[in-house]
């Protein structure tokens, strides 16, 4: 008996979201994609304190200065700015409609999916045949078509984002929640006299949230892109504003005389992106109890 | 029905018809008629076995006495309240609960055994919940030390068959409906689990509704079985006396089709050919008349009602052949052995 007493998991009176927590911390892959993001995020929102040189003053004289030249560490665009502030710079703007259309989306594409999935009937079927018109377009097309019609502007193009981004996280939300719906925990939980609302909040949101958060997760890299998308069509973020995909499609021409230069705006999105990528795949095996 | 004293639970004429929708507009083209004018009573204490083949309504009607389908018609009541009328759905789910087949999807993987145990009591704003969650877990046989922060996949089935039991009784519920609760575990386990119910209703004072198709395991459990055939029910009687003598030719098939342990006795025929008719359009009279080896014309026109076997009966039978005014040509004889 005093044996397998002592067999009792080391984390037995931690909650659910500190185990989760706790075993992200043991997955090296994850913490390093977490360090590399902090050091974007933070960089970008202190970008003004940390001693750089001005993102919006050019010179015709130092025009695409190769990576490395003196006072220049990243070399410089084609207008003679300096690369590296403006690849920090560009960050604030990259990462804000890169990310918050999906963080939006989230929250409301797996509201309206729960409650469609959860609901069902009549419901459902209204929720999910408006997002099935929204679905119908490519997702490019859409954005443009919003962000057209919005006008440019950061504002516009994150209104147009969240919206291209809400009917793919309503779909994955309501297949989800419609599955667990089916299972005997729920119905446990109705007969125990549970309203519906409690059901949803605890038994709920709980087994729905992490597959949904892992996919919103693998859809920052589409929306990085896509807002770059809309800046080089003019209907996103306008020059000089720093941001990289628009650094990208300016300094697109350069791409013969300066390579390494013309990729540094794409390394910087693919770096994001792939830690985004692999962020959310450890959080969905951290999220995973059963193993 | 064939209960003398007053029940704890009545049910009369329950019906469930789910629409079969289909189509370019979705329209219902048809109703599976699930459980079809059910009614029976249950006496506080005791344990009513559900017997019948698959997609006889059995489990449909565990989901309708517990409100999880929503009936179209008939009454529950509990008490002498009935539902709709005297008492409303949550009140109902206080003093009925339910233990279902699989042990794993009962329980919420995220949660842990003692959450699960508690949230019941919970919501249902009983005092101390989780002092009450680590009694009834050590009732049952799981030590709340330690198992009352573990998850579901780190039991075994019979130890979250028990998690279960310990959550459908965290409100104190008066009767528990066991849909098939036992049938997914082994036979020593099975066994354990069965003594394990047959002390917490001699000690709780708990009324059961045992549904499974394992007769020996109803016999054991069970004072009296009722036997569904296609959403109704056609025999309802004391274990001894259906033990001894089944009444309706559907329950003598069901009983012959019993793997027997005697190797000299073996079942040489089928005991009942094809597969049930179809609910959503089921045979005339007697539903059963199709597959019925005593079928006569009668049953093809009648239906037949639920009456007992002789007046006073404890032992209630729906078959044309024990009503003497039937026209049934073998009436009154009984069926022949």
């Amino acid at each position: 008996m005093s044996q397998t007493e002592t067999a009792i998991p080391a984390q037995a009176h931690r909650g659910y979201w500190s185990a989760v927590l706790s075993r992200l911390r043991r997955d090296p892959v994850a913490m390093a994609c977490l360090a590399v993001l902090a050091l974007l995020v933070l960089s970008a929102i202190f970008a003004p304190w940390l001693g750089l040189a001005d993102p919006y003053k050019g010179s015709m004289i130092a025009r695409l200065k190769p990576i490395g030249t003196p006072g220049y560490p990243l070399g410089t665009d084609e207008q003679g700015r300096d690369m590296l502030a403006r690849l920090i710079y560009g960050g604030r703007l990259t990462l804000f409609i890169g990310l918050m259309p999906v963080v939006l989306a989230f929250f409301i594409g797996g509201a309206l999916g729960v409650v469609a999935g959860y609901v069902g009937g009549v419901t459902n079927t209204i929720i999910m045949r408006v997002v099935d018109v929204f679905f119908a377009f490519p997702s490019v097309l859409l954005a443009i078509a919003i962000s057209g019609a919005l006008g440019a502007g950061v504002l516009n193009s994150l209104v147009s984002l969240t919206i291209v981004f809400i009917p793919p996280v309503t779909r994955v939300a309501e297949a989800v929640t419609s599955g667990v719906r089916q299972l005997d925990y729920i119905d446990a939980a109705r007969s125990s006299g549970a309203s519906a609302l409690t059901v949803i909040r605890v038994h709920v949101i709980g087994n729905v949230a992490s597959p949904v958060f892992v996919y919103a997760t693998s859809l920052t890299s589409v929306c990085m892109i896509l807002a770059a998308g809309l800046s080089f069509l003019g209907i996103g973020v306008r020059p000089p504003e720093p941001e990289w995909g628009l650094m990208l499609n300016t300094l697109r021409s350069a791409i013969y005389v300066n390579p390494w230069l013309a990729a540094l705006p794409g390394v910087m999105i693919f770096a994001t992106s792939l830690c985004l990528n692999l962020l959310s795949d450890g959080l969905r095996s951290a999220m995973n109890v059963r193993d | 029905m064939s209960v003398t004293e007053k029940p704890l639970l009545s049910v009369r004429d329950l019906k469930k018809h789910f629409p079969i929708k289909g189509g370019i507009l979705g329209r219902t083209q048809g109703m599976v008629q699930a459980v079809d004018g059910v009614s029976f009573d249950v006496a506080p204490g005791e344990t009513l076995g559900i017997v019948g083949e698959s997609g006889c309504g059995k489990s449909t009607t565990a989901k309708l006495l517990i409100g999880l389908t929503e009936r179209d018609e008939g009454d529950i009541a509990l008490n002498d309240k009935t539902l709709g009328r005297d008492m409303n759905l949550r009140a109902l789910r206080r003093d009925i609960q339910m233990v279902f087949q699989d042990s794993y999807a009962s329980l919420n993987p995220r949660m842990t055994i003692l959450d699960s145990v508690a949230f019941g009591a919970r919501v249902q704003g009983l005092d101390d919940p989780m002092g009450r969650a680590r009694r009834l877990m050590d009732r049952v046989g799981l030590s709340a030390d330690r198992f009352a922060h573990r998850y579901p996949h780190e039991l075994s089935g019979g130890q979250r068959q028990r998690v279960n039991i310990a959550r459908a009784l965290a409100m104190f519920p008066k009767v528990v409906v066991l849909d098939e609760a036992v049938s997914a575990l082994d036979k020593s386990v099975e066994a354990q689990v069965l003594n394990l119910l047959a002390d917490l209703r001699a000690e709780l004072g708990l009324t059961y509704i045992f549904i499974s198709h394992d007769l020996n395991v109803v016999r054991y459990i069970s004072d009296r079985i009722l036997v569904m055939y296609l959403g109704e029910v056609v025999e309802i009687a004391p274990v001894d006396q259906i033990w001894a003598d089944q009444a309706h030719p559907y329950t003598r098939s069901l009983f012959s089709a019993m793997p027997s342990m005697d190797p000299d006795n073996r079942t040489e025929k089928p005991p009942l050919a094809g597969d049930p008719p179809n609910p959503i359009d089921p045979p005339s009279g007697c539903r059963f008349h199709t597959r019925c080896p005593l079928a006569a014309p009668v049953c093809k026109s009648r239906h037949p009602v639920l009456a007992p076997r002789v007046q006073g009966s404890a032992h209630w039978v729906a078959c044309h052949l024990h009503d003497a005014n039937s026209g049934h040509p073998e009436a009154g004889k009984g069926i022949p052995a």
